[in-house]
């Protein structure tokens, strides 16, 4: 019963910091405000997404380097662990239900798997239909793709991650976008099991508070296998 | 309602798929209690604009779904809209079972033996009906879990309820655009039932008039309103 398995995992109840020195990063990025980024991050290396001014949203996607239709899964990463937030120990599962990464440290403390990434289109339903022209995640992780020419198009967007995110539902089933619980310097860390595709946008939401209106950089940085 | 258009029964472990075009509503029923029907929407136009779980649950602040809530499509539109439902909470973030955890958990089996008996899991059922639209893995997204229930506790961690879905229990669909649908009978993910038993459903098709301007679904919060002015545009 691999489920129940993961469910027996210990998970963090306090925050994880890192050994790692960023001076000795084989990769460190400041991605600015509301920008995408892609990368590698190799089987073996180590990820971080480092919060540089606080409560700023990251939504994320991962591919299998090698067989891009093996991605990120929320509901397989949410289903095997049996809880919704992700934090260190929380294996990220691809579609093929294989560990692609494992958070390894996280001084956050939750992340959010849930909220999706938003759009010009939903944009005009959840705020108002003025709101279309305003910069969204989707078109920053549209824009980067189709610039890419690496093949993957909008069918290859499946729900994300938002690192940083706080998205908490209660046990009635309420879905809010709270306050962020992340703050300035603030990181989280992880191991990759595969080579992954990283895709990213940094993201340039100015309608709730999942950047508290005021969308900030944010640095990525790559360790080598220890 | 009216007499149906059209009925059937779609066995436990079953997987179906047809379009299902605005102006038409389908009850799901549950025949035995306990079912999960596994559901994927496509705009049957341009199957790239799909069901999309997390415009669903913001719009909506919601993170199950009932009567008063709609489906959104990526692209800001509502495919259909949940206008009966006699159980009260429909999980939208579990996912669903694949052929690893079903052999972990009840043992292999082969169609060599067990012939239509062997044991089917939702990843597979719903990549074979998507398949007959040219469809596969880069389409299958996060789904709806109809007649499961899934409540997290003020730490995220889940219980599957069950009991949630009793016989007879059903919900309906009325279709705001035109919609592939792709539905898999097997059981939830997190059923951790100890014997493999999946549960029959009957779906039935029925005309449906549109949505009028006080309708349920439409004035449930502002978000549906502008949801509802997205699609009619559709159709304009």
């Amino acid at each position: 019963m691999p489920d129940a398995a993961c469910r027996d995992e210990p998970f963090a109840t306090t925050l994880i910091e890192s050994p790692r020195d960023p001076a000795q990063a084989l990769l460190n990025e400041l991605i600015p405000a509301g920008e995408p980024w892609m990368g590698v991050v190799c089987r073996g290396q180590t990820f971080r997404i480092l919060d540089v001014e606080g409560n700023q949203a990251v939504d994320t996607l991962f591919f299998n380097a090698a067989n891009s239709e093996e991605r990120y899964s929320a509901a397989d990463t949410v289903r095997a662990q049996g809880r919704l937030y992700l934090t260190t120990g929380t294996q990220l599962l691809s579609n093929d239900g294989n560990v692609m990464l494992t958070i390894t440290a996280d001084t956050c403390g939750r992340h959010d798997t849930l909220g999706g990434a938003c759009s010009a289109e939903s944009n005009t339903v959840r705020y108002a239909l003025e709101k279309r022209h305003m910069h969204s995640c989707r078109d920053n992780f549209l824009l980067a793709l189709t610039r890419s020419g690496c093949g993957l198009t909008k069918r290859d967007l499946p729900s994300n991650i938002n690192f940083f995110m706080n998205v908490p539902v209660t046990p009635t089933g309420k879905l809010t976008f709270a306050d962020g619980v992340s703050a300035a310097g603030r990181y989280v860390e992880m191991r990759a099991e595969m080579d992954v595709i990283v895709l990213i946008s940094n993201c340039p939401q100015l309608n709730n508070p999942c950047n508290a209106f005021n969308p900030t950089p944010v640095r990525v940085m790559v360790w080598g296998p220890d | 309602m009216s007499a149906a258009i059209w009925e059937e029964h779609l066995h436990d472990g079953a997987h179906w798929s047809g379009v299902l075009r605005r102006g038409v509503k389908l009850r799901l029923t549950d025949l035995e209690g306990g079912a999960n029907v596994s559901a994927l929407f496509y705009n049957y136009e341009e199957k790239l604009e799909r069901y999309n779980m997390a415009d669903t649950l913001k719009a909506q602040h919601t993170a199950f779904l009932t009567k008063g809530h709609v489906c959104y499509s990526d692209m800001g539109r509502i495919l259909c809209s949940i206008t009966e439902d006699t159980c009260g909470w429909h999980d939208t973030f579990c996912g669903v079972s694949n052929a690893a955890m079903v052999a972990a958990r009840f043992g292999k089996t082969r169609f060599q033996e067990q012939r239509n008996d062997y044991y089917k899991n939702g990843y597979d059922s719903l990549l074979n009906e998507l398949g007959k639209y040219g469809l596969g893995k880069r389409d299958l997204v996060s789904n709806v879990n109809f007649f499961s229930k899934v409540t997290p506790d003020d730490t995220g961690d889940l219980r599957f309820h069950p009991d949630a879905s009793k016989a007879g229990s059903y919900v309906d669909l009325r279709f705001e655009m035109n919609t592939l649908v792709v539905l898999a009978t097997c059981q939830h993910p997190l059923d951790l039932a100890l014997d493999y038993r999946p549960r029959p459903v009957h779906i039935s098709a029925f005309r449906s008039d549109p949505a009028t301007a006080d309708d349920l679904c439409r004035t449930k919060c502002p978000e549906n309103a502008r949801g509802f002015r997205n699609t009619e545009m559709l159709y304009a």
